[in-house]
């Protein structure tokens, strides 16, 4: 918005109230990166707010040492790759084919998805039902259950329908089939939903503690934010610090549990910036009737 | 001339294939869990499976009604919900309204950038940060709070701390991304409408109040709308990573209650029957609050 005149009491409290926003944002980020790489004697003291004080990364080294986080990493990165190939297959030829014109049966298919978010049995139900689908302690727990997010299902078919009929026309002079105008029409003109949908489904995967904490029970299958929970919530993080401080490493809890953190939450932090360009599109999209 | 469904399926077959395994993904995952709901009429044994456990009928709908924890745990879903809905709701359109007034345009797009972050977090991770910022002895909070010289309180352990931590964390990772919607509103406001009133003298705050407020009454009222049915439906996961044995007493919410009987205590068939009640009721909310939408703004979730 364009208005002009010059800066009065109006834009001055505006501008505090956003950089109060601001900092309340990323304090707790700059606190924890703070507190993860700086030496004890100033954190015990409190000495710690926005920035480190005694630069020292034994507490990130340490977190580094404990093997659980690198399980956690490895599986948590495989859920992503093996899920994100899973949930957008089956988003995008879902999305594609509720996007054709004149589809038979499209209105019942359309309440059949659309019931689901809705209603939904429940979690003893899911449990039971994954139970008897053989899913516990395998990484489909992981990938299965989650694949496709209805919404962004609807999102994907809206944007889908509204490509123009002419491109779609001239490939179908070019010998196209009904499948390959998907991959070789509307999938390079989807480029941004597709991208934008793909973040999307990848931070879901990436963060999905429930279902970790339903079917896995195997340790070594453990995704990331479960061995977050157990290490800083239940609060096993005692045991790394028993094991480092041998080696005459001086790390006290809380740096290593934020380290701890910090770590989880860096892959969605390293492509945030990515993300950002793309989805208030994607918002506004699932904003709009269809 | 109207062609024979059979001509119709064989025309778009490749579609219905392509279809099918989206369709298969439903069924398996989400009503094949709907039919799962008999269990609440038996008493579910997980060794005799689903085919050789005794119904009962509706005992454990009649125990939960007469169970005295019943009413508490009901009772701190909806006021969780209704406090959220109360404090979350206004956050994101007066964010929205200090952005689209905010005229310093690059502080403008790194407040707005800063503020969606939070929205990507996963719930470990922000109940992680909480316990670490509100722990009585090393949080960085409580420390703060000793230094003005009063003493620490231990917020995760005292009830009534609980629903003021768990709506300013929301508050906290919501907000931002929340404006999104509310932008996109006030970008659709005509400028004239501002010339018109800063013609009849209104000043900046008039105008905020008189122009820009009114624009976005029709996003407000849909957001509204399709908010109500959170009251109810309130996530399962960071009730449960931030609730424990101290603060139970209004932590305790549907879902975690059904996690801790179900999963944890074995007793399925109660869980699934509260559990079944919840979704039922959540369920008229959706279709009420989507239908009043339909007529409201001619919005709707389908």
């Amino acid at each position: 918005m364009v208005r002009t005149g010059k800066i009065g009491v109006f834009d001055v409290v505006n501008f505090l109230l956003l950089l109060f926003v601001a900092i309340a944002m990323l304090f707790p980020f700059l606190h924890m990166a703070s507190v993860a790489i700086s030496s004890p004697e100033y954190v015990v003291r409190n000495e710690v707010s926005f920035f480190p004080k005694g630069l020292q990364f034994n507490a990130l080294q340490a977190v580094f040492e404990d093997k659980r986080l690198w399980i956690g990493y490895r599986n948590s990165i495989g859920y992503v790759i093996l899920g994100l190939f899973i949930s957008m297959a089956l988003t995008i030829t879902g999305a594609y084919a509720l996007s054709r014109r004149g589809l038979v049966f499209y209105k019942p298919i359309m309440l059949y998805i659309v019931f689901t978010m809705m209603f939904h049995g429940g979690m003893i139900p899911f449990y039971l039902v994954a139970r008897s689908y053989g899913l516990i302690d395998t990484i489909w727990a992981m990938v299965l259950p989650n694949a496709i997010v209805t919404v962004w299902l609807i999102i994907m078919r809206t944007f889908f329908s509204g490509m123009p009929v002419e491109v779609e026309e001239s490939g179908r002079i070019d010998g196209l089939s009904d499948f390959t105008v998907l991959t070789h029409i509307v999938m390079p003109l989807s480029k941004p939903v597709l991208l934008t949908i793909g973040m999307f489904y990848t931070v879901a995967i990436w963060n999905d503690f429930q279902s970790a904490l339903l079917l896995i029970r195997e340790p070594n299958l453990f995704p990331l934010q479960l061995v977050i929970r157990n290490l800083v919530v239940v609060g096993q993080a005692g045991d790394v610090l028993e094991a480092t401080t041998k080696d005459g490493h001086k790390v006290i809890l809380e740096s290593l549990k934020y380290g701890i953190i910090l770590l989880g939450c860096l892959p969605v932090l390293i492509i945030y910036p990515f993300i950002q360009k793309h989805f208030e599109q994607g918002a506004m999209i699932g904003s709009v009737k269809g | 001339m109207k062609q024979s469904v059979f001509y119709r399926i064989k025309r778009n077959k490749v579609y219905l294939l392509l279809l099918l395994p989206t369709l298969l993904y439903y069924l398996l995952f989400h009503y094949v869990p709907m039919f799962g709901i008999v269990v609440s009429f038996m008493d579910y044994n997980l060794f005799k499976g689903i085919w050789h456990s005794p119904w009962v009928g509706l005992k454990h709908y009649r125990m939960f009604l007469s169970n005295p924890d019943a009413w508490l745990i009901v009772r701190n879903t909806l006021l969780l919900g209704l406090y959220k809905f109360i404090f979350a709701f206004p956050a994101p359109i007066a964010l929205a309204v200090l952005f689209y007034e905010m005229r310093w345009k690059k502080f403008r797009r790194f407040v707005q950038s800063v503020s969606y972050l939070p929205y990507f977090l996963s719930s470990v991770v922000l109940s992680s940060v909480m316990i670490m910022l509100l722990s009585p002895s090393t949080g960085w909070i409580n420390k703060a709070i000793q230094s003005l010289g009063y003493e620490p309180i231990n917020f995760l352990q005292r009830p009534e701390w609980f629903r003021t931590i768990y709506i300013a964390s929301d508050i906290w990772q919501m907000t931002g991304y929340g404006t999104i919607i509310f932008l996109a509103a006030l970008a659709a406001i005509d400028p004239q409408l501002y010339e018109a009133a800063r013609m009849d003298g209104a000043n900046r705050w008039k105008q905020t109040v008189h122009v820009t407020i009114p624009g976005i009454i029709p996003a407000i009222v849909i957001m509204f709308i399709m908010s109500i049915s959170g009251i109810i439906n309130i996530p399962f996961d960071k009730a449960f990573l931030i609730g424990n044995a101290g603060n139970m007493d209004t932590a305790d919410i549907i879902t975690t209650y059904v996690y801790r009987i179900g999963i944890l205590g074995g007793g399925m068939s109660y869980a699934t029957a509260i559990n079944l009640s919840l979704g039922l009721v959540t369920m008229l909310l959706v279709y009420l609050t989507n239908a009043a939408s339909r007529k409201v703004g001619e919005t709707s979730l389908w």
